[in-house]
């Protein structure tokens, strides 16, 4: 919403300064967006008188002028037609910037001619697309005055950002009110005449609606001007209509604009001659058409509120006018419509026909009610004023809608809510400023808020009203009151982990990222998204379309991207959401990341070593170990999901059913599908599947550091191929309870060993506890890990 | 001078002109061994008579310790000089680089999440969450944002097919949900932040699909604006590392707020540079306000029994602020070169004894 300070002005009587103002209304909660004057950029350009225009000696288009300015008599080049001896023209010297342009003039040899400034155009200072030539003054001009000043351009424009809940902000006597409320002048009160009506009017006006469609169009009050005379609207009118960005177009239309601005009140004014009987307002019938003001053809459904004649619709009520019942320059008879029409009906109909107008703006919002009758007769004078003619009487279909309503405020709240202290008699006198009336009661002020005002409903809404104009720079900030001792922490055992499971993969190498929770269609595929529930209606682009099932695709994306720019040994993790319904428990929460190319770079001391299945496996179970799950907790099982290699990747599980992780190589088809240049592995953990750990308090099991020297012993089983190495050191592991540790130190298929087999090699630490081992002792231990394994894997010692 | 002096000063000479620990090993046998010289003068003791036992006795037993120490500092000294030999030998470069290890970074929401949390934390706030798929009800209904209310077109909001039974479902376009999840899982006093992702359908320069927003949620009899002010006051000032940084409040609104405001910070925008803390200049940084009695009864709090205040804030945006980083788009597009240059070290916690600036 703009203004200028000198409209402003007009209905507040005040000293202050622009910044003044602006400072006010941010303070106020009308947040100011900008203040530009245009007579700081038009400064530079002033009043020129032409002492002689004649042809440049080299070119025949161009003149060569001498020009009176403030500075003296220059020589200028000017390729304007209408540059001529005797002329008063606006002047631009060496150093102005040009604001079209935003170029610094120059002092400049034109076809070997010195030109010292440039004679200007209204398009070159911004002001119009006009450059046919240049600016002509009227011939009394002073030379040396301000161009901006003379064109009454120094009047500074502020932007405010309307909060949707002000609509009577969004007209400038609004915003004088609350500036007044402020304290930062006197707002001028309105006197607003009704017209003289010489004649009945010969449209009449209905609202046709059933009770339960009645809302749509509740007031609807109209006029007949007869014999007006449109044209252009004065120099004044058109001045500030342009300075806030809108196109003046013709004295009926722009009295409309003004007193959308000027007093949020939208009105209509329909060229009498085109409508055909008396005007109706109601629902629109389905398949009825509009030729809409703004150029585009509407075919209507049967709920818009639209303003129709005997022969069909006019215009769509409080949204868009009818280009064939518009106002024109021939236009004789003007009917003028002041109306309400309901906010969600206007707001629906312009979201769902996409247009955007001022009235529209208001209307879903809320219009005045009380200023239905005085918007018309304003509207009236101004068109009397500018047009002539003779008046009718207003015609009126429906009633106002009642709006008065009492909200009992109780003084002490203004502190308890607001913690604000602020004398009553204050706090009324800003109510009152603001046009509330208050009754005060013993214990409590009934208020009731002003017609324009559709907010306020609760005391809360009337507290915010004082604090707002008092001053939240008049609250004073407190602490807020701190339980006794330390604080407690903030995270919950489920929460600690998300932090953990970051921080231990960035330990390990990887690079956090944070992806959008949404991927393409095809990407979401290729790692398991099957759910049409999950796929949004309105995405943000076809390729943002689908919740993603994991956090691996956008992760194996944005891998791609890395290696398209030139980065190798990419290891990206992220820990977030990832969508496997659409409620609250179908959202899991992922620590997954994936490894390309090498474990680390070429170096000098050997070769690199291609990521594997096992990179991946060291990232998941790092990730469940912080999480405090041990390796020892969790079984492996062959085989993941389709997005993964099926004979190089595996799944972490606890208990039968219960998966914790997925990792291995990428599924050759995804890196195919991804464009993607292999090695590449993959992890998944399922933070929400990790069960929390039990209260066991803060005691550590006592530590178990026998004073004996353990021993170990080697052994190498040969074993058919499809025997797990987990299989083979769980059985040793449980052979003795002399065995401390199994550790597989080989694995080996190949030369030298039969097809279908392989050799898995483990070294057993055996710990005595009570007395050093004899030999004896020693081998008995070793007979039984070798019973145990051969039981449970059919393996036999390599000897 | 007697047999056993020349004897001794003639192998102590031997000692001396050893060259290697094999040649000392040698001298040491031929002079202590069983057959050795010493040892032979040794065994001449048994045939002497007891005076002259004991006086030459201790005079050999010398002669013994001295060439025994002479030889074993021999053997010393050319075991050094032989160390002395090999390790002149023994050279690296040691300006080659170290094995590379590969290193990994933190995300500055990640960051600047704990950061936050740290600071609620000490002031009692817990961290609470809510689902990313929200219903219309709790994202804007229970927020005082009925069905047709013009905030519900300023959200943008990302929508899911409806359920079954007609529910709107959609992606929250703010963390605000989560206040009233908090709010009915269990009974007042509540004080919780809620950070997490928020979407709404916008996309330039400044805005992402996906952004990442902190909501602050305090319940309870007695707060009022005043506390509101002071927690923000207390908080900026905390995360920005700046103690008297400037702030002001403005009125503003928010259907889920009553009274409503924004907050702005002190910065300096000289030579387009944004510097928080310096200057003249406001930055808008956070929306907040008392919560409205509409969405505490929602929520099914009585209003006149409870209130309290509310903010939420962006938390690309204060790592934006905080640590210059000039585009928000490049939070999401993992490019490896942005993550390694403003990533964190994995172990560089946020703490408020170690403080938060980075």
């Amino acid at each position: 919403m703009k203004l200028t300070l000198s409209w402003l002005k007009e209905y507040l009587d005040t000293d202050a300064s622009v910044q003044a103002v602006a400072d006010k209304l941010t303070s106020i909660g009308l947040e100011v967006e900008s203040i530009s004057d245009p007579a700081a950029t038009l400064q530079a350009f002033t009043v020129a008188h032409v002492l002689e225009a004649k042809l440049h000696p080299d070119a025949d288009r161009l003149r060569l002028c001498t020009v009176q300015t403030a500075a003296g008599t220059m020589q200028v080049v000017c390729g304007a037609p209408n540059a001529r001896t005797g002329m008063k023209a606006v002047y631009a010297p060496i150093g102005a910037t040009i604001p079209a342009s935003g170029d610094v003039l120059k002092k400049a040899k034109i076809r070997g001619v010195e030109s010292n400034g440039m004679l200007v155009s209204e398009r070159e200072l911004g002001l119009s697309d006009e450059h046919e030539g240049i600016i002509e003054l009227p011939a009394d001009a002073q030379v040396g005055a301000s161009f901006a000043a003379l064109r009454g351009l120094d009047d500074p424009v502020i932007d405010v950002s309307i909060t949707p809940n002000r609509p009577d902000c969004l007209g400038i006597y609004g915003i004088a009110r609350d500036l007044a409320a402020a304290g930062l002048g006197r707002l001028k009160p309105l006197a607003i005449k009704p017209a003289a009506a010489t004649f009945k009017s010969p449209i009449g006006v209905s609202l046709q609606f059933t009770p339960e469609t009645a809302s749509a169009c509740s007031y609807f009050v109209g006029r007949l001007v007869r014999n007006v005379k449109n044209g252009p609207s004065p120099e004044w009118m058109q001045k500030r209509l342009r300075a806030i960005g809108l196109r003046p177009i013709s004295a009926l239309v722009d009295m409309t604009n003004y007193m959308s601005f000027a007093f949020a009140r939208p009105l209509h004014v329909f060229d009498a001659d085109k409508v055909n009987g008396n005007v109706h307002v109601r629902l629109s019938r389905q398949g009825e058409k509009l030729a809409g003001l703004n150029g585009k053809e509407y075919a209507l459904d049967d709920q818009v509120t639209v303003i129709a004649d005997d022969s069909g619709v006019l215009a769509m009520g409080g949204v868009l006018g009818g280009e064939p019942s518009g106002c024109t320059e021939t236009t004789k008879h003007v009917f003028i419509e002041s109306a309400i029409f309901d906010t969600l009906r206007t707001a629906s109909t312009g979201r769902r026909y996409d247009i955007i107008s001022d009235a529209r703006f208001r209307f879903e919002r809320g219009v005045d009610p009380e200023f239905v009758v005085p918007g018309i007769e304003e509207a009236t004078r101004l068109v009397l004023e500018l047009c002539g003619g003779e008046a009718s009487e207003l015609v009126f279909a429906g009633s106002k809608p009642e709006w008065r309503r009492k909200i009992a405020v109780r003084p002490a709240r203004a502190h308890e809510l607001a913690g604000l202290d602020l004398p009553v008699a204050d706090a009324s006198r800003i109510l009152q400023d603001l046009g509330f009336t208050a009754e005060h009661l013993p214990g409590h002020i009934l208020v009731m808020p002003p017609s324009w005002r559709p907010d306020i409903h609760g005391e809360a809404d009337v507290v915010e009203e004082v604090v707002r104009i008092a001053g939240l720079d008049k609250v004073p900030p407190v602490s807020l009151p701190r339980a006794r001792g330390v604080a407690r922490p903030a995270l919950n055992a489920a929460q600690k982990r998300v932090v953990l499971a970051k921080r231990t993969l960035a330990a390990r190498g990887l690079l956090e990222s944070v992806t959008f929770s949404f991927t393409s269609a095809k990407l979401g595929a290729l790692f398991g998204a099957t759910n049409p529930r999950l796929v949004l209606q309105n995405p943000i682009s076809a390729d943002l379309d689908t919740m993603r099932p994991t956090v691996l695709p956008n992760l194996a994306a944005a891998v791609g991207r890395n290696l398209d720019r030139g980065a190798e040994n990419v290891a990206l993790f992220e820990v977030g959401p990832a969508y496997v319904d659409e409620t609250p428990d179908g959202q899991l929460r992922i620590a997954g990341g994936l490894r390309q190319g090498n474990a680390s770079q070429r170096q000098w001391s050997g070769p690199p070593r291609p990521v594997d299945a096992f990179d991946a496996k060291a990232d998941a179970q790092a990730v469940l170990e912080a999480c405090g799950l041990p390796a020892s907790a969790v079984t492996i099982e062959p085989g993941a999901p389709a997005w993964y290699h099926p004979g190089r990747s595996g799944t972490v599980k606890m208990g039968p059913k219960a998966v914790l992780a997925y990792f291995g190589e990428a599924h050759p088809g995804v890196l195919a599908a991804l464009g993607l240049k292999g090695p590449l592995v993959q992890f998944e953990v399922f933070l929400n599947a990790i069960p929390l750990p039990k209260d066991k308090g803060t005691n550590r099991p006592k530590l178990n550091a026998p004073d004996l020297l353990p021993v170990s012993r080697d052994f190498a089983f040969l074993v058919d191929a499809t025997v797990s190495a987990a299989a083979l050191v769980r059985a040793a592991e449980k052979a003795d309870p002399l065995i401390a540790a199994v550790t597989l130190f080989d694995a080996f298929a190949g030369k030298g060993i039969d097809p279908g087999k392989k050799s898995l090699a483990i070294a057993v630490r055996i710990q005595p506890s009570e007395k050093t081992l004899t030999d004896v002792e020693i081998e008995a231990v070793a007979a039984h890990v070798v019973a145990a394994v051969t039981k449970a894997t059919g393996g036999v010692l390599r000897t | 001078m007697d047999d056993l002096d020349r004897l001794t000063n003639s192998l102590l000479a031997e000692v001396a002109t050893t060259d290697s620990a094999a040649a000392v090993e040698d001298l040491r046998v031929a002079a202590l061994g069983k057959k050795g010289s010493i040892t032979g003068l040794m065994k001449t003791l048994g045939a002497m008579d007891a005076e002259e036992r004991k006086a030459k006795g201790q005079a050999f037993n010398a002669a013994k310790d001295r060439i025994s120490a002479a030889l074993d500092a021999r053997k010393t000294q050319l075991g050094q000089r032989e160390m002395d030999a090999r390790l002149s030998f023994e050279r690296v470069d040691v300006t080659l680089p170290v094995r590379a290890e590969s290193q990994g970074r933190i995300h500055p929401v990640s960051q600047v999440t704990e950061e936050i949390t740290a600071i609620f934390a000490d002031m009692g706030f817990k961290v609470a969450e809510g689902p990313d798929i929200e219903d219309d009800w709790h994202n804007f209904t229970a927020l005082n944002i009925p069905p047709n209310h013009p905030a519900r077109q300023m959200h943008d909001t990302f929508y899911l097919p409806p359920k079954d039974t007609g529910e709107t479902i959609l992606l929250r376009t703010h963390t605000s949900p989560v206040q009233i999840r908090h709010m009915m899982s269990g009974p007042p006093p509540h004080r919780i932040i809620a950070p997490g992702r928020t979407y709404r359908c916008d996309s330039d320069m400044t805005h992402t699909p996906m952004f990442h927003q902190v909501e602050g949620l305090v319940i309870d009899r007695n707060i009022h604006m005043g506390h509101l002010k002071g927690c923000l006051e207390e908080f900026t000032r905390a995360i920005f590392g700046i103690p008297d940084l400037r702030y002001r409040l403005r009125p503003s609104h928010f259907p889920f707020t009553e009274p409503s405001a924004e907050m702005d910070i002190g910065c300096s925008r000289k030579g387009g540079v944004l510097k928080i803390g310096e200057g003249d200049d406001w930055l808008e940084i956070l929306g907040c306000g008392m919560v409205h009695p509409k969405v505490l009864e929602a929520a099914g709090i009585d209003p006149n029994e409870w209130q309290g205040f509310a903010f939420g804030m962006g938390i690309d945006r204060i790592a934006m602020l905080k640590y210059g980083i000039p585009d928000l788009r490049a939070f999401f597009e993992a490019d490896v070169r942005w993550l390694r240059h403003y990533g964190f070290s994995a172990l560089d916690v946020p703490t408020l004894s170690g403080g938060l600036v980075r």
